[in-house]
C-alpha cells in the first residue's frame, strides 16, 4: 500500500514535472538574474497560458505576482515559489474531498461528463475505495447507449465485488436511475453511483435526457442525487468552462474529477475554473488502475504544475 | 463566454473606418487581439506567435478594399491564412492512402479517450459504402474492459465484420492474426484499433511501434479530440516522433470548442488532417473542412458553409418569385409554408445557427421563444392542414375553421393564431422591405422566415 501511495505521488510528479518541465524551463531562462518588468510578466503570462490556465487567469496572477516586486531583481526559484502559493491559495477552497458518511442511506451519487472523459473508470475507482470503508455499493450501468458501455461498467462492478443494476442497450436511462435507486435502498445498499452516457454540452437533447434522469431520481427520493459529479479530462482546454457551465445548469453538479493527470496534459484549466465557479475538486485521476484515483490537493497540484518539488 | 473576434476588431478599428492601407500600429493592435482570441481557441502558444508573425507580414500596406472595414479586412486576411494552414499541402494527401496490395492496414492511435475505436467503426462504413472497399476490423485494445466487445458491437451495427478476439492474446499477435486473415480472405482493407495511451508511458508507446512493425500500414492515424487543450502540441509531436503518424482525424467536431487543437497539430507535425467527427453515430464522420474549423477558431460561424448549403436547397428561381412577389406585398401562407419546408430541408435549426456568425445571442433568443425545430415542424403542419383557399386568404379563417385546422394539424388554436398573427407580421415587414427594394438573390425571403414574432431584427 506504501508503494501504491509512493507510486501515484511519483507518478503525478514525474507527469506534472514532463509537463512542467517546460513551464519551469521557460521560467528559468527568462527569470535568471533579471528584473520583473513588463516584457518578463508578460513572457510568464504566456507560460501560464500553455498550461491552460487561460487568457484571463494567467493575467490576474502574473500582475498579483508583480504586486511588491515590479521592477526588482528576481530569481527563478522565487517567481516559482511565488506563482505555486498563489495557485494554492486559489485552489485551497476548492480542494474538498466527497462525503458520504453521515450523509443519506442510500447516498445517491450521479456521474456525469461529455464522452471519454473518464466516468466509467473514475465510478469503479471510487467503488474500490467505498467497498474498501466497508460500505455496500450498487452501481447503475446508465450508459445505455454507447456500445459495450454496460459491459464495461459490469467488468468494474465484478473488480470491485459490487453488485450492477443493467438494462438492455437502448433502454431509458432515467427508468433504470429510478430502479436503482429503489433497488439500492431496498436492499440496504450504503451508496448506489449512476453511470451515465458522455454527452456534449452543445447538445440540447442529450441534455434534457440527464435533467430527466435527476427529475426521476428525485420521485423515488426528493433529496437525491446527493451529490453530482463533473468528470473532465486533464487535455481539455478553454472548453472546460462551457462544460461546468452547461452541467451546472442541467443538473446542479456539486463536485469535480479531473482524470488523465499521469499524462504530459496539466489540467491548468482547474485553476480558472476554482477562480469562476468555485465548485469543489474532489479527486484526480492518475492512471488506469482501480487504486489511481487520489484526492486533490491544491498544494501539491500548484507547486507539480510550476516544476517544484513537494 | 468569448466574444466573437469581429467584435472585438469593431472596437479596434472604430475610429478608422476610411483609411487607404493597413498600417502597421493598426494591424498590430488587431493581432493582439487575434492572439488572444487563438489562445481562447486553444491554439498552442507556439503556434500563435508563428502564425501572428506570418499575419503581420501580409497585412501591413495591404489595401482596404472599399466596401469592407480595415476589421474586417484583417479577419479576412487571418481567415484565409487559418485555412491555408490547415488545408493539406498537397490535396492528394487529403484522402485515404489505401492503394498498393491488398490488404492495407489502418493504424488507429491516440489518447485514452479519444475517439478511436468509434472512429474506426465510422472509416470502416465510409470506406465499404462509399469506396466499396472489403474492410475487416480488429482490436488490440486488451486493456480497457469491454474495449474488444466495444468493437464488435459496432461491427454488427455496421455490418463490419470484426476479428473475434482470443483471450489472452496480445495485440501484436492479434494484428498478425488480422493482417494473415486479410490476405487469406481478400480484404482491402484491415483497420486495426488499439488502446488509448499517454506519450509519457514508454511502454505502451514501444508496443504500438511494434504494432506498427508488424502490420506496416499504410495509414497511422492520431485521433484527437477537438477540445484538446496546449498539450495538443505535445502530444501531436509525441505520438508523430515515436509511431510516425500520415494523418490526424479530430473528433467531436460537433462540439462546442473552437477547435485550435487542429492547427497546433497539423502545424507541429505537417502531416494533413484527413477526417473528422462530427457525432457519436457511424455515419458521423466527414473529410475535413478546413473553412469550418477556421471559422469555428475564430468564433466567426462557417458563413461560407452556410450560403453553399443555403444555394443547394433554394431554388433560385423560387427566391427570385418569391422576391418578386413580395416586393408587391403579396405574402402568403403558401409563401410562409414553402419557408418552413426551405428551411427545414436546410438541416436542423441547430445546425444552421451554428453556422452563423454571433449565433450564440441569435439561439438565446430563440431558445427564449422556444423556437426550435419541432416548433417549425408544427408551424409547418398548421399550414398543410388548411385548405389552398384559406392559404391565400388568410381573412375568410374564422373561429370554427381555426378549431378544425388546430384538430388537423395535432396543435391548438391558440398555436394557430399564433401564427396567422406571425404571417400578418411578416407580410407587413416584407411589403416594407420590398418598398426599399431590398431583398433580392438567393436568401431571399429565408431569414424573417426565421424570425419569430417580437424578435430584435
Ligand atoms: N491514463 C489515464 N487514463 C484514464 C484515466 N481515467 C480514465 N482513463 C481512460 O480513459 C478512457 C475513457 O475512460 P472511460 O471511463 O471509458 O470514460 P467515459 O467517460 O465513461 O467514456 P464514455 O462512456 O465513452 O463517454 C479509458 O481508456 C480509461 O481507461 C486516468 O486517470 N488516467
Ligand atoms: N459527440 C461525439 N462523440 C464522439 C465522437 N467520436 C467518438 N465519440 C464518443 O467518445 C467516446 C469515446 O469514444 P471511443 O471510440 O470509445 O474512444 P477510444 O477510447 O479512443 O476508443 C464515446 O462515448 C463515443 O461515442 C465524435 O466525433 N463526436
Ligand atoms: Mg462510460
Ligand atoms: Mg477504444
Amino acid at each position: 500500500m506504501a508503494e501504491e501511495s509512493q507510486g501515484w505521488l511519483a507518478r503525478l510528479r514525474s507527469g506534472l514535472a514532463k509537463s512542467a518541465d517546460r513551464v519551469g524551463g521557460a521560467i528559468s531562462d527568462v527569470f535568471t538574474k533579471r528584473k520583473l518588468d513588463q516584457a518578463a510578466l508578460d513572457e510568464l503570462e504566456e507560460i501560464l497560458i500553455r498550461g491552460d490556465l487561460g487568457v484571463a487567469t494567467a493575467a490576474r496572477l502574473t500582475t498579483a505576482l508583480a504586486k511588491g516586486r515590479f521592477d526588482k531583481e528576481v530569481t527563478d526559484g522565487e517567481v516559482r515559489e511565488a506563482l505555486a502559493d498563489e495557485i494554492a491559495a486559489l485552489l485551497a477552497p476548492v480542494a474538498k474531498p466527497l462525503v458520504v458518511d453521515g450523509g443519506p442511506r442510500p447516498f445517491v451519487l450521479l456521474v456525469c461528463g461529455v464522452n471519454g472523459s473518464g466516468k466509467t473508470t473514475t465510478i469503479g475507482k471510487l467503488a474500490a475505495q467505498y467497498k474498501a470503508q466497508g460500505k455496500s455499493v450498487l452501481l447503475a450501468a446508465g450508459d445505455t447507449f454507447r456500445a459495450a458501455a454496460i459491459e464495461q461498467l459490469q467488468v468494474w462492478g465484478e473488480r470491485t465485488d459490487c453488485p450492477v443494476i443493467a438494462r438492455a442497450q437502448g433502454a431509458d436511462p432515467a427508468g433504470l436511475a429510478f430502479d436503482a435507486v429503489r433497488d439500492a435502498r431496498d436492499q440496504g445498499h450504503d451508496i448506489v453511483i449512476i453511470d451515465t452516457a458522455g454527452r456534449l454540452q452543445n447538445k440540447k437533447d442529450l441534455m434534457a435526457e440527464l435533467e430527466k434522469v435527476v427529475r426521476v431520481i428525485k420521485k423515488q427520493d426528493a433529496t437525491a442525487p446527493h451529490a453530482c459529479l463533473l468528470v473532465m479530462d486533464a487535455t481539455i482546454g478553454q472548453n472546460a468552462h462551457a462544460q461546468v457551465e452547461a452541467f451546472k445548469d442541467a443538473v446542479e453538479v456539486t463536485g469535480l474529477v479531473m482524470t488523465k493527470l499521469d499524462g504530459s496534459a496539466k489540467g491548468g484549466v482547474v485553476v480558472a475554473l476554482a477562480e469562476k465557479f468555485g465548485l469543489p475538486v474532489h479527486a484526480v485521476g492518475v492512471g488506469e488502475g482501480i487504486d489511481d484515483l487520489k484526492p486533490f490537493e491544491a498544494r501539491s497540484f500548484a507547486r507539480s504544475l510550476m516544476g517544484l518539488d513537494g | 463566454m468569448f466574444e466573437s473576434l469581429s467584435e472585438r476588431l469593431s472596437g479596434i478599428f472604430d475610429g478608422l473606418k476610411r483609411r487607404g492601407a493597413l498600417k502597421e500600429a493598426d494591424v498590430e493592435a488587431a493581432l493582439r487581439e487575434i492572439r488572444v482570441a487563438l489562445l481562447e481557441a486553444d491554439v498552442a502558444l507556439p503556434v500563435v506567435k508563428d502564425f501572428i508573425d506570418g499575419v503581420k507580414e501580409q497585412a501591413v500596406g495591404q489595401n482596404v478594399l472599399r466596401s469592407v472595414t480595415p476589421g474586417q479586412m484583417v479577419v479576412k486576411i487571418v481567415h484565409d491564412a487559418l485555412v491555408e494552414m490547415l488545408s493539406p499541402a498537397d490535396p492528394e494527401g487529403a484522402g485515404l492512402a489505401i492503394h498498393g496490395n491488398p490488404p492495407q492496414a489502418i493504424l488507429m492511435v491516440g489518447l485514452q479517450g479519444s475517439g478511436k475505436t468509434t472512429t474506426s467503426a465510422k472509416i470502416a462504413k465510409r470506406l465499404v459504402e462509399r469506396d466499396k472497399k472489403r474492410v475487416l476490423m480488429a482490436s488490440l485494445d486488451v486493456y480497457r474492459p469491454a474495449a474488444q466487445q466495444q468493437l464488435q458491437v459496432l461491427g454488427k451495427q455496421t455490418g463490419v465484420p470484426v476479428m473475434t478476439p482470443v483471450l489472452g492474446e496480445q495485440p501484436v499477435a492479434i494484428a498478425n492474426r488480422a493482417m494473415e486473415t486479410g490476405r487469406r480472405e481478400g480484404y482491402d482493407v484491415v483497420i486495426l484499433d488499439t488502446a488509448g495511451r499517454l506519450a509519457l508511458d514508454q511502454e505502451m508507446m514501444t508496443e504500438v511501434i511494434n504494432v506498427r512493425m508488424a502490420a506496416v500500414p499504410s495509414e497511422v492515424l492520431l485521433v484527437a479530440d477537438a477540445m484538446t487543450g496546449q498539450d495538443a502540441v505535445n502530444l501531436a509531436k509525441e505520438f508523430n516522433d515515436r509511431v510516425g503518424i500520415t494523418g490526424i482525424v479530430l473528433t467531436r467536431v460537433d462540439g462546442d470548442g473552437r477547435g485550435g487543437a487542429a492547427l497546433s497539430m497539423r502545424q507541429v507535425t505537417g502531416k494533413p488532417i484527413k477526417l473528422m467527427g462530427t457525432g457519436e453515430g457511424v455515419d458521423a464522420i466527414d473529410g475535413f473542412d478546413a473553412n469550418r474549423v477556421a471559422g469555428s477558431i475564430l468564433g466567426m460561424g462557417d458563413v461560407v458553409g452556410l450560403v453553399e448549403k443555403a444555394a443547394q436547397v433554394v431554388e433560385q428561381e423560387d427566391a427570385e418569385k418569391l422576391a418578386k412577389k413580395m416586393m408587391k406585398g403579396q405574402f402568403t401562407l403558401e409563401d410562409m409554408g414553402e419557408q418552413f419546408k426551405q428551411l427545414r430541408k436546410m438541416g436542423s435549426l441547430d445546425g444552421i445557427l451554428g453556422m452563423l456568425p454571433g449565433a450564440a445571442k441569435v439561439k438565446n433568443a430563440f431558445d427564449q421563444h422556444n423556437v426550435d425545430d419541432k416548433m417549425i415542424a408544427r408551424q409547418e403542419a398548421i399550414i398543410l392542414s388548411m385548405t389552398p383557399k384559406e392559404r391565400r386568404n388568410p381573412k375568410e379563417i374564422n373561429g370554427s375553421r381555426r378549431k378544425r385546422i388546430a384538430a388537423g394539424s395535432g396543435t391548438s388554436v391558440p398555436e394557430v393564431n399564433r401564427l396567422l398573427k406571425q404571417h400578418r407580421q411578416m407580410a407587413d415587414m416584407m411589403k416594407k422591405v420590398g418598398k426599399k427594394g431590398g431583398l433580392k438573390g438567393l436568401m431571399g425571403g429565408m431569414p424573417p422566415g426565421m424570425m419569430p414574432p417580437g424578435m430584435p431584427r
